[in-house]
Parts: C-alpha cells; structure tokens; sequence
C-alpha cells in the first residue's frame, strides 16, 4: 500500500508542472494590461508606467519571469495579489474553507440521496420509480445551474420566505472563525441561534451545487448496480439463501462501489474549481467568485498561484480516491 | 419417498422474440445418498431446470410444474421467505467458474462464514471454527491463514474447494454442482469430483451433477439422465446407459466419445441443437437423427417404459428384439 501511494504521488511531479506552467501562461495570455486596470479611467503616464512594469518585473524577459514564479512557489511563497498586496497564500486560505464547507455540504447531499436512489432504481428497474427517478435526474443534469438558482431563490426566499437569500450567517451574529467553516465555529461561539442561522444560509447553496452530482452520482448508481446484479457471485449469494436486501446492500452495492467513487471523486474536483456560479449568485465569500474577481483585475499573482493551488486540491482529492478503491476493492490494491 | 421430486417440469422465457422454452415437460427424482447425473449438450436445459427448482432464475423466466418437491417442501407454492430458509442450507448449489462465482470483494472466510450466521445463527468464535473444519475438510491447506484471503488470490481450484465447502456449510440433503470441473484443469477435475463424492459418503446427502462430460458421468455418477433440447430424452443407471443406451441421440453422444472411437475419424452428431425458431415440429431430435422417418417428424414421441430408459423415442435401440435379430 506505501510503494503504492509513493507511486501515486510520484505521478503529481510532472502533473504539477504542467499546472504551474499553465496557470502562468493562462492570465498573460489573456489581452489586457494589470497596470492599465489598476490605472483604471485616470490612465497612467508612460513615466508611471514603466516603473511599475519595472516595480511587477514585466520589463523582464517570459521566462525569468516564470523562474522567478516557480523557485517561489518551490519555496512555498505564490506572491502578492497587486490589488489587496495581500500574500496570495494568505488570502486563498481564508476564503478556501468557505467554498470546502459548501462543497461538502454539497456532496454530502448528492451521496446521502443519490446512492440509494440509484440502487432502488437498479432493483425496480424498469417500474414506476425507476422510470420517475432517472427522468428526474436527467432534468436535473441538464438544468441550469444559474436558472435552477434563481427559482429556487424566488419560491423559498421570496414568496415562502423560509431560507436568507445570500452570504453565510446573519449580520447580528459576530464571532472569531478560527477554522473558517460556518458551522463549526457558530456552534463553538455559543451564540443562540447562530447555527441555525448558518444552516438556514447554507441549504440553498447546498441543493443547487449538489444538483448535478446528485444526478451523476444516482445514474452511475444504477447502472453500476445493474451490472453488478447480473454478475455470478451475485447468484451465488441468492444460492446461499441471503435476503434481497442484503445481497443488495453488502454483495452487490459494494462491488458497484468502484464507479461510483470515480464520478464522486471527479465531482469533488469540478466542485471545488467550478462552484463558481452558485458562490456568484448567494454571494458566498469563497474561492470561486475571488477567483472571478481576480481574473476581471488581472491580478496575475492570484490568478495563477489560485488555480495552482486548486489544481492541487483536485490532484489531493484524486489521490484519495485512487486509495478508496484498494480499501473497497483488494483487487485494485494488488495491480 | 424420495428427496427431490419433479414431475413435468417447463421453463418459459420471455425474450424480445418471443417465449423460449427452456426446459420442457422433466421428471426428475433424486433420493438421498444418491449420485444423479444429468448430461446434455449446451443449451439441453440442464441448469436451467435446476435453477428454476432453486428459484434463482432472472424474472423473464416463468416457471410451470405439476409437482416440485423437496424433503416435504412444495417448491411451487412456499414463500420467498420460507425458500431462503431451505436454500443454501438443505439444498445447496455450486457453480461452473469458480473464480466469479465468489465476491472479489469479501475475503473467502468472511463469504463462508455469512452462510454459517444467517442459517445456524452461530456465534463468531463457533463460525470461525466451524470454517477452519470446513476447509480442512474440503482440503484447503493451511485453513486458518485461507480464511482470510481474497478469492483473487487463490486458483481456481482452490476457489472451488472454497464453493464446496460453502456450499456443505450447513450439512446439506441435497448438493446441486453445476458443471463444477468445466472451468478446471484436468488433474484438478479428478480431484473435485473425489472430494464431491467423499462427502456425499461421509454426508449422506444426494448429488446432482449437471455436466456435458460423459467421462466424468462414467467416473462418478450412478444414475443418468439425459436431455436434449429441454427434454429428458432417456434415464438409465450409468453401467446399462454406457452398454446399451436406448434412445438414438444418448447413442450417438456415446460413439463421440474419443475413447471408445474404433474408427480413424471420431463420429459426430451433424447438425445443431434446434434453438427458438427452428424446432421440429415431431421428435426434437429427428432432424440430426439416423434412423428418423416421417413419424418421426410428425409426432412428439412419448417416454418409453422403465425398461427401456424412458426413452423419448418411437423405435428405441437396444431392445431384445433387435438384438435378436
């Protein structure tokens, strides 16, 4: 199991390469000028100008540049954002729990409904519920994101009134976060009410990122599911008169488990990178709308030291998932 | 009275062409302590008729019997519930591939183990020892080191004796092996079948071998039965089936055989089992056959007598009178 994840995380050297490459090429080739932003409608004299470019070091050649970037980044230092001047360490950490939090919630959601879902289709494949479910799945794949927001926004905030339209605990409760999840420290400051605040904030968010794993997560299911059923070990555990629920509980589900961990795993990534939409709309204070946000000021730093370290994520997020296979499956632990 | 008791036995499938009927009109007795063979080409019905007396035929199958009992249970009208309380306990089963007939994900001690828990309800220390017992007496060296392997880890053999022993885990009346050497190598065919027929002496319990194998059926069984197409064609105990089989196609299935060949080119039965949409409308076998007329061809022949094997057959072979002539 060691040789295995030191092979694993041998594969993260060139991987990680590549991304840093990337992520400094990404923003300088997008047009626009950070010190022009920066300058905004006043404009800057040509003077001002080449002492900033001189200031940011873009009078020197690419490639210094991105050796410059790169030693830092060895040395555990992504630089300062140009418009907070803030270290871009510092800034993607405070916001980084924000999204976590809300992702997790997210997959959590998606796993605890959509697992189940997915073997009771499997079972009654073909019956009302079968049919019901994976329609509604395909519905809720295809949907926008930003639409099924929105509505959701009008019914339960606006018409019902139920749930806080956006941000993440209500104005009244103030209290330190030293983890940086909502939940956690609203229940650790002791405040009345602030937990079920900070839950009542997190429940829209929750359901419109967990839209879409739910529904991949629920079709992957059953079709894993569907295979695994008509497998012989499957048949011998009827043969040993085990009940339907347990042969398609542990027998079964277990060895349909493989696929759906992968789809679980890749939505994990395209959470954390891609909760962008939904931080956008509930004005949640997280990685994705600072990253928006910094790719609108060509802040170069944030830029690529943020999709740096996202990438990292998804590259810690896949290793995990690489290792939850050897513990479901021994088969996989052995190659 | 015997142990498993089938009388008129049918299999329908529901496929997207149409019903395909699998298994066709079988009697089938089986008594305690004894060994039946039960030999056919592929798709002869032969696992599917006892799958169906399991209950573990997919839902496009509809099942129809006159009779279906075993040790006093009606199979045709017991409850889901009551089935898996006898299935896997009085009436076991073992498979042809051994390698994917057990869970890769579940060590093969845990997989023994479960049948010992839900059936006997014994204790964790009385199943741990109960499954060392179990894979000494199946042969499986170093038991408890074995327990806790996974079946990838293991040949086929070994995966086998692991079925077997699963299998007999609860001291079964009635052990079905469904081709149980097909998948193995030959040395360890050899081994297999002693194994299968040591426990039923020391067991007592009766043993159905489903096999394509007339070699393994000489070896081990004592009494033959036949099928062809879904239909039990003839059924003779192993000595008078191998001297003198009555119906043409057990005849031809013989001849086959490498070892009694006495000819430079090894006989073979020309033609093809008729599938769903070419069946003959008289006797099933009258198209491959050598001796078939026009009556053939247009009456289903009913079984023979007892004396002649119950063979499905208008002019069965090896009658006194034939021999006389």
């Amino acid at each position: 199991m060691l040789n295995y994840v030191l092979s694993r995380l041998l594969t993260f050297v060139p991987t990680f390469l590549g991304v840093t490459l990337i992520s400094f090429a990404f923003i300088r080739v997008l047009p626009g000028d950070p010190i022009i932003v920066m300058a905004g409608e006043r404009g800057v004299s040509q003077e001002r100008y080449d002492q900033l470019a001189a200031q940011f070091g873009f009078d020197r050649p690419m490639y210094v540049q991105f050796w410059d970037y790169f030693t830092g980044v060895l040395q555990g230092d992504l630089g300062n954002s140009f418009v907070t001047k803030k270290p871009v360490w510092d800034e993607f950490f405070t916001l980084f729990p924000a999204t976590l939090e809300l992702s997790l919630c997210a997959m959590i959601l998606a796993i605890i409904l959509g697992l189940p879902a997915g073997v009771i289709a499997a079972v009654n494949r073909g019956k009302f519920f079968d049919r019901a479910l994976m329609s509604t799945a395909l519905v809720g794949y295809s949907m926008p994101i930003f639409w099924w927001a929105l509505l959701l926004i009008i019914v339960f905030s606006g018409n019902l009134g139920w749930t806080p339209v956006s941000g993440r605990i209500d104005l009244l409760y103030y209290f330190p976060d030293p983890t940086g999840f909502m939940l956690i420290d609203s229940l650790a400051s002791g405040q009345k009410g602030a937990f079920w605040s900070a839950i009542r904030h997190l429940i829209l968010p929750t359901i419109v990122l967990g839209t879409i794993p739910l529904a991949v997560i629920a079709r992957q299911t059953r079709s894993a599911m569907l295979e695994v059923l008509g497998e012989d070990y499957v048949r011998t555990a009827r043969a040993k008169g085990m009940s339907p629920g347990r042969i398609n509980s542990i027998h079964a589900l277990r060895n349909a488990l493989i696929p759906v961990i992968t789809v679980i795993g890749l939505s994990v990534g395209t959470l954390l990178a891609g909760a962008i939409l939904t931080e956008t709309i509930f004005s949640w204070p997280g990685i994705g709308k600072w990253m928006v946000d910094s790719i609108f000021r060509r802040d170069y730093p944030v830029v690529q030291g943020g999709l740096l370290l996202i990438a990292v994520m998804v590259m810690i997020v896949n290793l995990t998932v690489d290792m939850l296979y050897g513990l479901i499956n021994p088969k996989i632990r052995k190659r | 009275m015997s142990l498993l008791r089938i009388r008129n036995l049918s299999v329908d499938f529901a496929t997207a062409s149409g019903k395909f009927r699998a298994v066709d009109g079988v009697d089938q007795d089986v008594n305690t302590g004894e060994i039946l063979a039960i030999v056919g080409e592929s798709g002869s019905g032969k696992s599917v008729s006892m799958l169906a007396m399991m209950g573990l035929l997919p839902w496009t199958a509809t099942v129809t019997a006159d009779e279906m009992t075993f040790d006093g249970h009606d199979l045709l009208t017991i409850s889901k519930r009551e089935r898996r309380r006898v299935v896997g306990k009085d009436l076991a089963m073992i498979f042809q591939e051994p390698m994917s007939s057990l869970n890769p994900c579940f060590t093969v001690g845990w997989q023994i183990k479960e049948t010992l828990r839900v059936h006997l309800g014994l204790s964790r220390k009385a199943c741990h020892a109960r499954a060392v017992e179990l894979f000494e007496q199946v042969g499986i060296p170093d038991p408890e080191r074995r327990l806790s392997a996974f079946p990838h880890q293991m040949s086929g053999g070994m995966n086998q004796r692991v079925m077997i022993a699963m299998a007999i885990a609860c001291k079964p009346k009635l052990l079905i092996a469904d081709e149980p050497t097909t998948a193995l190598d030959v040395t360890i065919q050899a081994q297999i079948l002693d194994l299968l027929t040591s426990l039923r002496d020391d067991n007592g319990m009766g043993l159905v071998l489903i096999t394509h194998d007339m070699g393994v059926v000489a070896e081990t069984a004592e009494r033959v039965s036949v099928q062809y197409a879904g239909q039990k064609i003839e059924e003779q105990p192993v000595l008078p089936l191998f001297q003198s089989p009555h119906h043409p196609y057990t005849a031809a299935l013989l001849d086959a055989l490498p070892e009694r060949a006495t000819e430079k080119h090894l006989p073979t039965i020309p033609g093809m089992v008729p599938g769903q949409f070419d069946r003959p409308a008289g006797c099933l076998f009258s198209p491959r056959c050598k001796f078939a007329n026009s009556k053939c061809k247009a009456e289903q022949p009913a079984p023979q007598g007892p004396d002649l094997g119950h063979a499905r057959c208008f002019y069965p072979l090896n009658t006194d009178e034939r021999i006389a002539s």
